[in-house]
């Protein structure tokens, strides 16, 4: 079945659309967590290097000259995996891309100035370390910080309209009556994404670099350094996983007004109901949630503020027009079981911190943060797990199916494979270079 | 109109990508060509330190022409990107170990580690420019029709004027790269690499040069549009720009003036691109005219003050990183930079009125963003949120830190 819009080149069959989007996520599932990175880190790196400013302490500088190598290595894979990502969307979804690049392709314009911004100041930041005065040094760093939000906040502006179409009308299924800005920026689906993607950022890369040197702590590793490389991170994750519980709110509650099939999926909702539950775990089957533990009312309460407001159903919705129950819903509980536990755990850090004016002391607390930070990244890739096969048959919600996008040239499934291993290598290749540098001795010179 | 302004954008981007990027491909094909021993390592490392600095911002003018062209050209991008799938991806696998090989170029000094690395890294540089080239060849030979993988996916690319593109993409990559890569070396004061990649500027430029008027039989007999447009008019003057650019360089090379060179090296290049869509005007794909590919207008206007508002910000940045990459001002470390006197570590009191305004920052978002049910509300909602994130994060002082603190018992403090 087709849908609304009459598509730039004529649809076609493709028997390999389930690969081509296995591989759009694989290359989503590789680069998002780099663009945390590109988010968050250029901040902590910057915040280090004012503490050196301000006190003139070396171990801040070598600190952030430590920060920065690691810095390019995960820049230099995200540009790799972002060009990648580029290409794809005009080699995966070319029908996407022909009937409404004139939409949404601004977004993507602007971010590629962004990261070029990014690109030559991390050039000037890197080798200038030496080669600068050290005010004007600070200086060329706060332009990568801006570019990264700046970019991220473009990308997740195409997302937003791909959920929340606006800007544009359909004339006998042709568009017309384009008006870019209003379809990326002026759309209320932006604003939560935006937000819970950029808390998301600081909350992964946080955990990441926090996790890495609880490892260390664990085997004994910590002195000065160490602690301020431990505490200045997971500092900046406590501070916002308490925080991203309350905007993932936010977000369920925009999905039910926007994507009321998406929020039937999340919470495996079969049919319409009046005062509906919450189901905690359990699996979906023949329109209901099976092994779970339901808590009576508390959907309607979430959703719409009112315990016996409708909550519209997937019964509502032909077959066809569903996504993926089972997916959906298990990403979604990953996500929020996770998301709730760091923002305990989170809480409990600043709360020791904050009454003893110390790091903790127990040991499994850092067991606890080396587990957090892998655990962080699942509950991000399960966030965009529940946003994009939430949204699916759709590319762009209720007006473009995926199938229809998709591009009619054979020989998706090597690209795939090839893919695969290319960034398995990758993996392979940016965790050796950080080990690498984890492993060479600080310079004694700088303390 | 307005669809020339922003293809006229899209073409100056590919100009940029070829000069700039292509120079960095061919200095991956030096690298490539350079010979064992420490004659060779010499070279591999001049190529790798001229271009590390520059590396990403020269390759994210591909990205630049890519955004523009799926913006303002959809059905073009579209129509491009099914038919020619098989070389657009070699290309991006390319540019995937390409970056994974420059990541770990400088993490080792392994030699058998290095080998790998280095031989990926030259592969990839091959690959990718020959591929893209290909893919320009496909579109000016006409075989890339409107529609989703309506060419044929092997003949598109596998032709006698892709080939030539192909190689020409490659070879002239080699022969920027050469040149520049000779004036960083007289900048440095290196005559053995002087010579080296003067010797090198000189070969990749006759062949080149070679290739070019190869290039015009094989078009003649190939693409006879596309060689009818490039001896007559536009096409033939930018065709003649090229040839008198190509032959200048040369003799600028001879004489070792490699500044000069430098420039009308870039000139030659980029004349053959716009002999290019010189010759292939009026239409973009067979059939299809520019006007008839372009976006509405209020999308057409929106990219040109995307990109005019986004040139005011690049262009000095830019200009301060050539500045500091030809200056020399990356080479030789200055005196080392002034310590900074020592302060107080502490925040000292402003923690405890942070920590307070953080919780009362705290309450209110939680009101205005989960209580409340307005869109504005939830605006102010977002901001109180953001701001009871960053006031705890200095309210704890996370770098406050007394000096034998905390961590698991058997860690000991230093
Ligand atoms: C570290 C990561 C992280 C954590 C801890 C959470 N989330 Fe999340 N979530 C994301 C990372 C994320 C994300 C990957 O960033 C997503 C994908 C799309 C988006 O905007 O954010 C997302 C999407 C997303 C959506 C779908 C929005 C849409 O389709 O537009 C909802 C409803 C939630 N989240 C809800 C929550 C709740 C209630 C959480 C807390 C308990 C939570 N998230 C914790
Ligand atoms: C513009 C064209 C886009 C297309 C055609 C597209 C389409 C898709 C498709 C088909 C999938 C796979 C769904 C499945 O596995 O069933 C997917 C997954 C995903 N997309 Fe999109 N998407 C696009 C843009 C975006 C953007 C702009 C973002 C982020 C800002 C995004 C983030 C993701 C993520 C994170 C996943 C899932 C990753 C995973 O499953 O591990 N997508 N997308
Ligand atoms: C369809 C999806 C996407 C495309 C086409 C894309 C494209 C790109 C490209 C080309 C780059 C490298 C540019 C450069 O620095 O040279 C890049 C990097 C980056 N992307 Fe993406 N991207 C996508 C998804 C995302 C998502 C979902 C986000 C964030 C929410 C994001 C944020 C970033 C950031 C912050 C960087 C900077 C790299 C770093 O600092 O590590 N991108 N992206």
């Amino acid at each position: 079945m087709l849908s609304a819009v009459v598509a730039g080149l004529a649809p076609v069959q493709q028997s390999y659309l389930l690969q081509a989007r296995q591989m759009q996520a694989l290359s989503f599932a590789v680069h998002i967590p780099l663009v945390c990175f590109g988010i968050a880190f250029p901040a902590l790196v910057l915040f280090i290097e004012w503490r050196y400013l301000r006190t003139g302490d070396v171990v801040y500088r070598t600190l952030a000259r430590r920060w920065t190598k690691v810095l390019v290595t995960l820049f230099a894979a995200g540009v790799v995996t972002g060009t990648v990502l580029s290409f794809e969307m005009a080699l995966l979804w070319p029908n996407f891309t022909a009937t409404f690049g004139s939409v949404f392709g601004l977004g993507f314009a602007i971010e590629g100035f962004s990261f070029f911004l990014e690109a030559i100041f991390i050039g000037i930041y890197v080798y200038g370390w030496d080669r600068l005065s050290p005010r004007a040094h600070f200086l060329t760093g706060l332009p990568i910080a801006v570019a990264g939000v700046l970019g991220s906040i473009m990308v997740i502006s195409v997302n937003g309209w791909m959920n929340h179409p606006q800007g544009f009308r359909l004339v006998d299924g042709k568009v017309t009556d384009v008006n870019p800005w209003r379809a990326l920026f002026g759309n209320s689906y932006f604003w939560h994404e935006f937000v819970h993607m950029y808390l998301a950022g600081y909350i992964v890369t946080g955990f990441l670099v926090a996790g890495a040197y609880a490892v260390g702590a664990l085997r004994g590793r910590w002195g000065r350094y160490e602690r301020i490389a431990l505490a200045v991170p997971l500092t900046a994750a406590a501070v916002a996983s308490p925080v991203q519980v309350l905007v993932g709110d936010w977000a369920a509650r925009d999905v039910a007004h926007t994507q009321p099939v998406k929020l039937a999926a999340l919470e495996g909702l079969g049919r319409t109901t009046r005062g509906a539950p919450i189901h905690v775990l359990g699996w979906y089957t023949d329109g209901r949630v099976e092994y779970g533990i339901a808590v009576p009312r508390l959907l309607s309460f979430l959703a719409f503020h009112n315990v016996n407001a409708t909550v519209t159903g997937l019964n509502s919705f032909p077959a066809n027009d569903q996504p993926p129950v089972n997916v959906v819903r298990i990403a979604f509980q990953l996500m929020v079981g996770i998301g709730t536990l760091l923002a305990l755990l989170s809480l409990g850090f600043l709360f020791v911190r904050w009454r003893r004016g110390n790091l903790p002391t127990s040991r499994w607390f850092y067991g606890a943060l080396v587990v957090a930070a892998p655990a962080s990244v699942v509950a991000l890739i399960a966030g965009w797990v529940t946003t994009e096969v939430g949204r699916q048959p759709w590319v762009v919600y209720r007006i473009m199916r995926t199938n229809e996008a998709v591009t009619g040239a054979s020989g998706i499934p090597v690209s795939y494979a090839v893919l695969a291993a290319a960034y398995l290598i990758l993996i392979g290749a940016v965790a050796w270079t950080l080990r690498r540098l984890a492993v060479t001795p600080l310079p004694a010179s700088e303390g | 109109m307005l669809e020339t302004i922003v293809l006229l954008f899209a073409l100056a981007g590919l100009v940029l990508y070829t000069v700039l990027g292509g120079a960095d491909f061919g200095a991956g094909l030096w690298q490539l060509l350079s010979g064992p021993g420490p004659r060779g390592r010499a070279i591999r490392d001049h190529a790798h330190h001229a271009m590390a600095p520059v590396w990403e911002a020269n390759h994210v003018w591909l990205i630049f022409v890519l955004t523009v062209a799926w913006t303002a050209f959809p059905v073009v991008v579209g129509s491009v990107a099914s038919t020619l799938a098989i070389p657009l991806s070699i290309a991006a696998f390319g540019i995937v170990f390409r970056g994974i090989a420059y990541a770990l170029q400088s993490a080792t000094d392994v030699p058998h580690e290095r080998r790998v690395i280095d031989t990926t890294f030259a592969a990839s540089s091959i690959l990718t420019p020959y591929m893209l080239g290909a893919a320009v060849g496909a579109i000016a030979s006409q075989r890339v029709p409107v529609g989703n993988a309506a060419g044929d996916l092997m003949t598109s690319w596998v032709n006698p004027t892709s080939i030539l593109t192909g190689c020409l993409a490659v070879v002239a990559g080699a022969f920027l790269a050469a040149v520049y890569l000779a004036a960083d070396a007289v900048r440095l004061g290196e005559p053995d690499l002087e010579r080296e990649f003067r010797m090198r500027a000189l070969i990749s430029g006759v062949l080149a040069g070679a290739l070019a008027l190869a290039g015009l039989a094989v078009v003649r007999q190939d693409a006879r549009h596309l060689y009818d447009g490039l001896t007559s008019g536009l096409g033939l003057a930018a065709v003649i720009v090229s040839a008198a650019a190509g032959l200048g360089t040369m003799a600028l090379v001879w004489w070792s003036k490699f500044q000069p060179a430098r420039v009308s090296a870039a000139v030659a290049v980029a004349a053959i691109i716009g002999g290019w869509a010189a010759a292939q005007r009026p239409t973009v794909l067979p059939g299809l005219t520019l006007h008839e590919a372009a976006a509405p207008r209020s999308t057409l206007i929106a990219v040109i003050v995307a990109v005019l508002a986004g040139g005011i910000i690049l262009a000095p940045s830019l200009g301060l990183l050539f500045r500091l990459m030809l200056i020399g001002g990356f080479d030789r470390p200055s005196e080392p930079a002034p310590t900074p006197a020592r302060r107080t570590a502490r925040y000292g009191t402003p923690a405890v009125g942070f920590a307070r305004l953080a919780l009362a920052c705290l309450v209110a978002g939680f009101v205005l963003l989960t209580v409340l049910d307005q869109g504005v509300a939830h605006v102010f909602g977002v901001i109180a949120l953001v701001a009871a994130a960053a006031l705890a994060f200095f309210a704890v002082g996370p770098t406050d830190l007394p000096d034998s603190s905390g961590g698991p018992p058997n860690s000991h403090a230093r």
